[in-house]
Parts: C-alpha cells; sequence; structure tokens
C-alpha cells in the first residue's frame, strides 16, 4: 500500500481519520481495545444470565411505553370504553387505563402482554442462572459478592413482579393486595404500625397503587439497574469461570473473543429473547384484566393464583398449619406470619449465605475459577436438590385447589400431601441425589480405566465373547486406561471420540468435497493423540470379561 | 509554555505526537506497524492484552459452494425479517384504513381478534429472524477461533502503594490522633443521617385512633343490602342459600371490611346448629350472617358448599363450618368468622342488632386487645 503521508500508519481513508479524530479527544483506542478483545467461555449455561439482562431491557423499554397511558388513581370512575361487559361499571380510573391502554391504544394490548411475558422470563432466567451458579460452584471465592447481588437481584425482581401485577388493580390483583395486607399486619409488635405506614391507613385506603407505581417504576428499578451494573463490573473484572478442559487453567480464560464472535451471538440472542416475548405477547393471553372485573373486596375467583414465582410463598401460606402463638398480654402473633415472612426471610437468608456456610463447613478458602461438575460434589448437588424439591412442593402447593379440581383429588388430601411432603421428599431427594452423584463418578472412573462401550461383540477362540472398548488414552499391560479424571466430562460415546465421520454437508447434492471432510477429519484426530493411529480398539478393558486377548484372558484377579 | 509564556494556553500543542509514556508505543514505532498486516497487528494487540489465539478454523473459502450457501441462508434470514417487519407495519398502520377496523368490540370482525395475535406474530418472527440470521452468520461464515486469555490475580505492588498512600492521608489528617474531632464527626454523622431520612416520618400513621380495625360500618339498625342495593325480607332465599350482603351505608358493598354473608339453614341443620358460646341468639330464625372477610389472610370467603355446611376460602383453602358458629375446621385459618347479630325491622327486612363484636379479619398482634 503507497501512501503519500508523512507520518507512517496515519490513516488515508475517512473512516479512519475520523476513528483518529474522536480518539483524539476521548483517547478510547486502548480500553476499546482491551474490550474487543476480552475472552468469553462458550458455553451453554453462560447464557442464562444474559436472558435475565435482556429481559430485563424490554421490560424498560415496554414498562416506559405502558407509562404514557397508565393513570395510577384509585380514584371511582364508571367505564364508557369499548369493552361491553364492563359499561357502566364502577372501577378505579388504575383498571379503566389498563382497560384503555388494552383495547383504546392502538398495539397496547402487544406491548402489555410483551411486558407480561417478559416479566415472567425475567424472573425465570434469574432462577435458573442462580441454580446453573449453584450446582457449578461458580459462587465459590472470589464471587461471592456477586452472589449475594445476585440474590438481591432476584428478590427485588420478585417486589417488581408484585407492585407490577398488583398495578391494574383487577379482582385478582387485588386479592393479592388484600393478602399482602395482612402479611403486614401480622407482623408482631409493629404490624398494624407498618400497615398504616404502607397503606396510610386502614385497608385498602386510596394511596396503596400511586404507592406501588412509584415502587414500580422508579424506586425498585433504580436499584435493580445500579445493581445489575455492579454485577456485570464485578463480573467483567473477576472474568468468567470455565469447565475444566483441555488446556484450560485457574489462571486463564479459554474461548472466544468479544469481537466479532461473541457480540455477534449475545445480540442474536438478545433478538432470540426479545422476538420469543414478541411472539407470546402477540399469540398467547396473559392476564386478561377484563376478564378478572375491577376490584372488589367483596369477590373472588376460584382458582386466584399468583404469577408462578410468587406460588412458592402462597403453598407455603396453604400449607401452614393454624398456629397463633397467644402470648402473655393478650398479644397474638399470627399463623399467617411464619410461612410468609419468617418462612420467605429463611429461605433466602440461607441461599444468600450459602457460599459462607459451605465454606464454613468444607474449609475451603480458595480461589477457584474452574468450575466443578455437580456430580463431583455430591453433597452440595444433594443439598440443592433438596432445596429444590422443597421448593417445588410448595409451588405445586400454590396451585393445589386447581390440581385437586383437575384431577378430582380431595382438596384436603392435596393440602396434606404437601404438609407431608414438604417434610419427607426433600431428604430422599437428597439421598437419591447423593446416590446419582456416585454412581455417576463411577462411571466416569469406569470409562477413563476400561475405554468406552464399543457395542461390538467379539468371538475368542475359546469360545467366550467379550464386548469391545475403545480405551481415551495410553493404556497399561492389562488394558487399563493410565488417564486421571480431570473434572471434565468424559466421553463416553464411540462419536463423541470422532467414532463417526461427520456427514457432508449440502441438502440436495453434497456442496463440499467427500475427500476433503475425511482429510480433514485425520487432521482433526491427530490432535488427539499421536499414537492413537497405531492402536487397535480390541481392548475388552474389563478384567472380567478377560482383558485383551494378546494377553491370554482374564489373567487378573478382580480388583476392587 | 514557559513561565514567561504571555498568552498561555493559546499556543496549542504541536500537530506531532508527543514523547511517548514507555509501554507498547516505545517498543513499536509507527514505522515497525505501518509494515504489518491487519491479523499481525491484531494478534499483537491481543497479546497486549493478555490474549493468545491459539486456533483458528478458517470461514469457508471465499466463492466456494459452502460460502455460497451460507451466505444465502443468512441473506434468506435478513430478509425474512425485513419482511416480517413490514408485515407489522401493514397490519398495525393498514388497520382501519386499507384493512378491517382494529378494535374490538363483542361481535366485531374477525379480524379485530386477529390484530393483537398477528402484531406479536409479525414483530417476533422479524426480531427471531434476525436472531437466527446472526447465529448462522457466526456458526458458518466466521473463523472459529479459540483464544486463551490470561486471568490477572491481584498485585502485591498496587496493594502496597495504593494502601500506603490511603494511609499517609490519614495521617496526615491526624484523625487518629484528634479524638474529639473524630468522635464528633461520628455523632454528627449519625444525626445528620437521621435528619436525612426523618422526613419519611410522615408516613407513619397511628393505627390505634377510633379503632379502625376492630369496627365496621354495621351498627344497630343498619339495614342488610344486597350488592344492588335492595333490601331482604326472611323468606327471599331458598333454604342451603347464601347471599351476600353490605350495611345500608354509602358506599357500603365497596367497604373492604364489611361484606357479610347471609346463610339460611337448612331445616336438619339449624336443628344441628352449634353457635360459639354467648352468640345463640345472634341468629334470626334460620338464618344466620358472617363476616365474609376471612381470619386468615383477609380473602373473601367465597365458596360455599350447601351438602356440608362449608365455607371455603379460594386463597389458602381455610375450611369453616357454618353449622358450629363458622369455626375453623381446616386449613390455615385459626379463628371463627365473626357472626353479626341479626334481626328484622317494623318493615319486615333484615337488620344489624350492633357492629361485630370482635374485630373481623386477619389476625394482629394486638388484635386481643382493643
Amino acid at each position: 500500500m503507497a501512501t503519500t503521508t508523512a507520518a507512517p500508519g496515519a490513516p488515508t481513508t475517512k473512516i479512519g481519520q475520523a476513528a483518529l479524530e474522536v480518539d483524539d479527544r476521548l483517547i478510547v483506542a486502548g480500553p476499546l481495545r482491551r474490550t474487543l478483545n476480552k475472552v468469553f467461555p462458550d458455553h451453554w449455561s453462560f447464557l442464562l444470565g444474559e436472558i435475565a439482562l435482556y429481559s430485563f431491557m424490554i421490560l424498560l423499554v415496554s414498562g416506559t411505553y405502558l407509562t404514557f397511558f397508565y393513570d395510577a388513581s384509585m380514584e371511582e370512575v364508571v367505564y364508557e370504553g369499548v369493552y361491553a361487559p364492563l359499561r357502566g361499571v364502577e372501577m378505579s380510573a388504575a383498571y379503566e387505563s389498563t382497560l384503555g391502554l388494552s383495547f383504546d391504544v392502538r398495539g397496547g394490548l402487544l406491548i402489555r402482554q410483551i411486558h407480561h411475558w417478559a416479566a415472567l422470563l425475567f424472573v425465570a432466567s434469574i432462577v435458573i442462572h442462580l441454580i446453573r451458579i449453584f450446582f457449578t460452584g461458580a459462587f465459590r471465592r472470589p464471587r461471592e459478592t456477586n452472589w449475594l447481588i445476585g440474590v438481591v437481584l432476584l428478590v427485588l425482581a420478585l417486589l417488581m413482579g408484585v407492585t407490577g401485577y398488583s398495578l391494574p388493580d383487577d379482582l385478582l390483583s387485588g386479592t393479592g393486595l388484600r393478602i399482602i395486607s395482612a402479611i403486614i399486619l401480622s407482623l408482631p409488635v409493629i404490624g398494624t404500625w407498618a400497615h398504616w405506614a404502607v397503606f396510610n391507613g386502614d385497608y385498602v385506603g386510596t394511596e396503596i397503587i400511586g404507592r406501588f407505581y412509584i415502587a414500580h417504576v422508579l424506586i425498585i428499578p433504580a436499584i435493580l439497574l445500579a445493581l445489575i451494573a455492579a454485577h456485570l463490573l464485578i463480573l467483567v473484572k473477576q472474568k468468567h469461570t470455565q469447565f475444566p478442559g483441555a488446556g484450560r487453567t485457574e489462571h486463564n480464560v479459554v474461548g472466544n473473543r468479544l469481537f466479532p464472535t461473541f457480540a455477534g451471538k449475545a445480540t442474536a440472542l438478545l433478538f432470540i429473547v426479545f422476538g420469543l416475548c414478541a411472539a407470546l405477547g402477540g399469540l398467547v393471553q396473559i392476564n386478561p384484566i377484563w376478564l378478572w372485573g375491577p376490584y372488589n373486596p367483596a369477590q373472588v375467583s376460584a382458582g386466584s393464583q399468583p404469577d408462578w414465582y410468587i406460588g412458592f410463598l402462597d403453598g407455603s401460606t396453604r400449607l401452614f398449619p393454624a398456629w397463633d402463638i397467644n402470648l402473655p398480654g393478650d398479644y397474638t402473633i399470627p399463623a399467617l406470619f411464619w410461612p410468609t415472612v419468617v418462612g420467605a426471610g429463611l429461605m433466602f437468608a440461607v441461599l444468600a449465605f450459602y457460599p459462607f456456610i459451605e465454606r464454613k463447613l468444607t474449609g475451603d478458602t480458595a480461589s477457584h475459577h474452574l468450575l466443578q461438575r455437580p456430580r463431583d460434589v455430591p453433597v452440595r448437588t444433594a443439598v440443592g436438590a433438596m432445596a429444590l424439591t422443597f421448593y417445588v412442593i410448595l409451588w405445586i402447593s400454590g396451585g393445589n385447589d386447581l390440581i385437586a379440581d383437575k384431577f378430582d383429588i380431595s382438596l384436603n388430601a392435596m393440602t396434606w400431601f404437601g404438609r407431608i411432603g414438604c417434610l419427607v421428599l426433600p431428604p430422599f431427594a437428597y439421598w437419591m441425589t447423593y446416590r446419582l452423584c456416585l454412581g455417576l463418578q463411577r462411571h466416569d472412573r469406569e470409562v477413563l480405566e476400561h475405554g468406552i462401550e464399543t457395542g461390538v461383540i467379539r468371538r475368542l477362540p475359546s469360545g467366550e465373547f467379550i464386548e469391545v472398548h475403545q480405551p481415551l488414552g495410553p493404556v497399561d499391560e492389562h488394558g487399563h486406561g493410565q488417564l486421571a479424571y480431570g473434572g471434565a466430562s468424559v466421553p463416553k460415546k464411540m462419536n463423541q471420540v470422532g467414532g463417526a465421520r461427520r456427514a457432508i454437508k449440502g441438502f440436495f447434492k453434497p456442496i463440499e468435497e467427500p475427500a476433503e471432510v475425511q482429510r480433514q477429519a485425520e487432521l482433526d484426530a491427530r490432535g488427539l493423540e499421536a499414537e492413537q493411529a497405531d492402536r487397535q480398539s480390541i481392548s475388552s478393558g474389563r478384567p472380567s470379561e478377560g482383558g485383551r486377548p494378546s494377553e491370554g484372558g482374564r489373567p487378573q484377579a478382580p480388583r476392587d | 509554555m514557559t513561565t514567561t509564556d504571555k498568552n498561555p494556553g493559546s499556543a496549542g500543542g504541536s500537530a506531532a505526537t508527543g514523547p511517548s509514556h514507555g509501554g507498547p508505543d516505545d517498543e513499536h514505532t509507527p514505522a515497525q506497524l505501518a509494515a504489518m498486516d491487519r491479523t499481525e497487528l491484531d494478534r499483537l494487540g491481543a497479546r497486549y492484552d493478555g490474549v493468545e489465539v491459539l486456533h483458528v478454523e478458517p470461514a469457508p473459502a471465499p466463492g466456494s459452494a459452502l460460502e455460497k450457501q451460507a451466505t444465502r441462508q443468512v441473506t434468506m434470514w435478513f430478509a425474512l425479517a425485513g419482511v416480517f417487519a413490514v408485515a407489522f407495519l401493514v397490519v398495525y398502520a393498514g388497520s382501519g384504513w386499507f384493512l378491517p377496523d382494529w378494535e374490538w368490540e363483542v361481535g366485531a370482525a374477525p379480524w379485530s381478534a386477529l390484530f393483537t395475535p398477528l402484531l406479536g406474530l409479525a414483530m417476533g418472527l422479524s426480531l427471531l429472524c434476525i436472531g437466527i440470521g446472526l447465529v448462522q452468520y457466526v456458526k458458518k461464515l466466521l473463523p472459529h477461533e479459540t483464544a486463551v486469555q490470561d486471568k490477572h490475580d491481584g498485585s502485591h505492588f498496587d496493594r502496597v502503594t495504593t494502601g500506603a498512600t490511603l494511609m499517609s492521608g490519614l495521617d496526615k489528617s491526624g484523625l487518629p490522633r484528634r479524638k474529639l474531632l473524630l468522635g464528633t464527626i461520628g455523632g454528627m454523622g449519625v444525626a445528620f443521617g437521621a435528619m436525612l431520612i426523618a422526613p419519611l416520618g410522615g408516613l407513619i400513621k397511628n393505627p390505634n385512633t377510633g379503632n379502625p380495625l376492630g369496627t365496621t360500618s354495621w351498627a344497630e339498625g343498619v339495614r342488610l343490602l344486597r350488592d344492588d342495593g335492595t333490601p331482604i325480607r326472611p323468606g327471599d332465599q331458598q333454604p342451603g342459600s347464601l347471599e351476600t350482603v353490605f350495611p345500608a351505608v354509602a358506599g357500603g358493598n365497596f367497604q373492604s371490611d364489611a361484606a357479610t354473608m347471609l346463610i339460611r339453614l337448612r331445616p336438619e341443620q339449624q336443628l344441628s346448629d352449634e353457635p360459639r358460646e354467648g352468640q345463640a341468639d345472634f341468629s334470626y330464625g334460620d338464618y344466620v350472617a358472617y363476616s365474609k372477610i376471612c381470619t386468615h389472610a383477609g380473602c373473601p370467603v367465597g365458596l360455599y358448599e350447601q351438602e356440608t355446611g362449608r365455607i371455603l376460602c379460594p386463597c389458602h383453602q381455610s375450611q369453616f363450618q357454618v353449622t358450629q358458629g363458622a369455626r375453623p375446621v381446616f386449613g390455615p385459618a385459626t379463628r371463627a368468622l365473626p357472626q353479626l347479630p341479626i334481626t328484622v325491622d317494623d318493615e319486615g327486612y333484615f337488620v344489624a342488632r350492633s357492629d361485630y363484636i370482635e374485630a373481623v379479619g386477619p389476625t394482629y398482634w394486638n388484635r386481643e386487645r382493643i
């Protein structure tokens, strides 16, 4: 390239000159290059947190749109809109404006339903993300701070949900509001005072929708935004964890650079999440408030269920026995206090402090950047399964009336199933998960020692049948693999070690040369093991099944 | 610029690059960099960021059948995304213009029922197509690079020097020695913080003025009205049936604690009726009236099973036995539904004999005391 400029390397193109002008002022080239070069590990489970982030972005945008039309007022008005079944009915301005943005605003219903679906997805992806972090041990030092922030984000997401679905002031959410009121009243000592502070008086008053609104659109989102920023900054600073594997250590990250591969994939995911929410928002009806009707404290529908993420609290409230505690002096701690305030408080407290509890119990204070496979930490995995079982039983109990109705089961039997189940099934889940983990561990070791089952049966000259095993690495004189378990996934099928050639591309006719594909496959195989070409897959591995035929079969005493 | 400069700040910097401050600019002269191609520069920069590119699986060769097919596919996805976006615009703007009206009404044209689903479908497909197109682009048209980046642990040097800077600042301030000042600042901080949150005191109201939790609008002689405002006579209801009634006061049917269930017992139920102690005369003939507000969490106890005489709360499934003073027989509720004492006035309509004799609704800390 011939240039006429005096300074070598000075930009010659328009865009290059513009970039130079920008960098002269902002000095961003260095930080930008560091950002573009940042390496992200490649594993699908690392995208779960991203889904939560993108749902939040959708919520911000769609929620802002909804505020243009929503009126957070509890003033009584008479509905005169296009929805005929409710014409002439007295309702709050909040409910009327929600009907208005659903029926009178062009495309308003679509945005409202996108908002609701994105909210469900937001909490769901946070929970799944949390489960991934938990079971792979990604919360261990140095990431305890981000775990704590994550748990706070989850709690805030639940509060966002509750304050959000209360806003339409329909019959379903009003019933939820009544329960919130009762929960606040149930606080020992300060219950009535707290209720008067939140509701500005007795239930229901005229303030609560306006207060929930400002909490929903300003206070909680501001905290959420700040915490998400902190969550991401800490993530970037500490760099990602990664699963163990070839070349991966505690001191590096193996994967794709941000630009262009990871940026392309992340943007694609953003569009896919948004697309899914948009399709759901249009095609799948959610929270049809015009069917519930306006809130009236004397009315309720059978099968009143909150959004899924509050279901576990509804369930715990249904299951908890009728145990008021009467204290001397005619004071009472209501039964409602235990399953809601104490129950949820304990659950989230244990969740938040789990990294510290585990560190105390295991004495493992080292920094960890390599993830663990759940099977390699049976106790933690079993504890997680136990907690999830407890949660799921509470969650199912939150809908036990619907199950009882649809499956024609006694409602009281469902309640007793939940009461007994939430005590008995978690320990059972612990035991079963623990055994499963040990079984999986053993199978990994067995494959490493004896090789992959090929499914090929061989008949020895003696008449004995053996199954041929493919060793994964070098073997000793008994045909036993020498590879140690390194915490990474062990291939268990021949196809995972190149047993089958990949399919030739092309739908109607091949669009690549089969010979070239073959050559490529051989090139790839060379990377695995140098002497692999020489080794024949003839070992049965299992000593009890004869070992290598060349060694005369069955020479060893059974081990272990 | 010197100290004798007459117009400091107006001379401007020279166009030439200033002295470099060490680092990469010292090690690589512009001439050296100009001699390198893009890939080399990219790798060089990456190395400065602790990134080593280990392995690159090249993208399909330009002009190859594989590349052409992949390009066609990606182009198709993006084209589809555009088509669906236009479809969204057509449905959105065209409805009520050259397409039927979008406003939904009972019995309106099917288009109004399809409007929102079509919008969602078009928008969703458009966004999904962009997403899928991008994924295909990355997977099929970009080289697959495996890079490794070093993780930097904390630097001892940084810790020691930063700590020294902080501590020397503290030493210079002399705060550790000036105990009185330090104590005053602490006290000031507490008072200042309290001042900042003090205005929240405006939220606090006394819940014990006038006993709002323990009283309702029911009083002696207040008629029992249906939701539509009509009074009720004995004989209006079938035996075994339930009617929700409200006090005959302004806005009575929207009050959160006044809703009451007027139940006419069947004859055999009346025979087996066991009212709560001291409340035997609260009923009127075969009529009993109980608060509709659940004593557990305040939901309206909406479901009445005639056969068994049980009232079920749909929120948490507390069950109350009507023939036993509405005491809870299952579920999380601990107290019976309060009973409203009723009678009939001169004109033969149901009226309350007094307010509830206990607080209605959920239990709270000092409920027994007020």
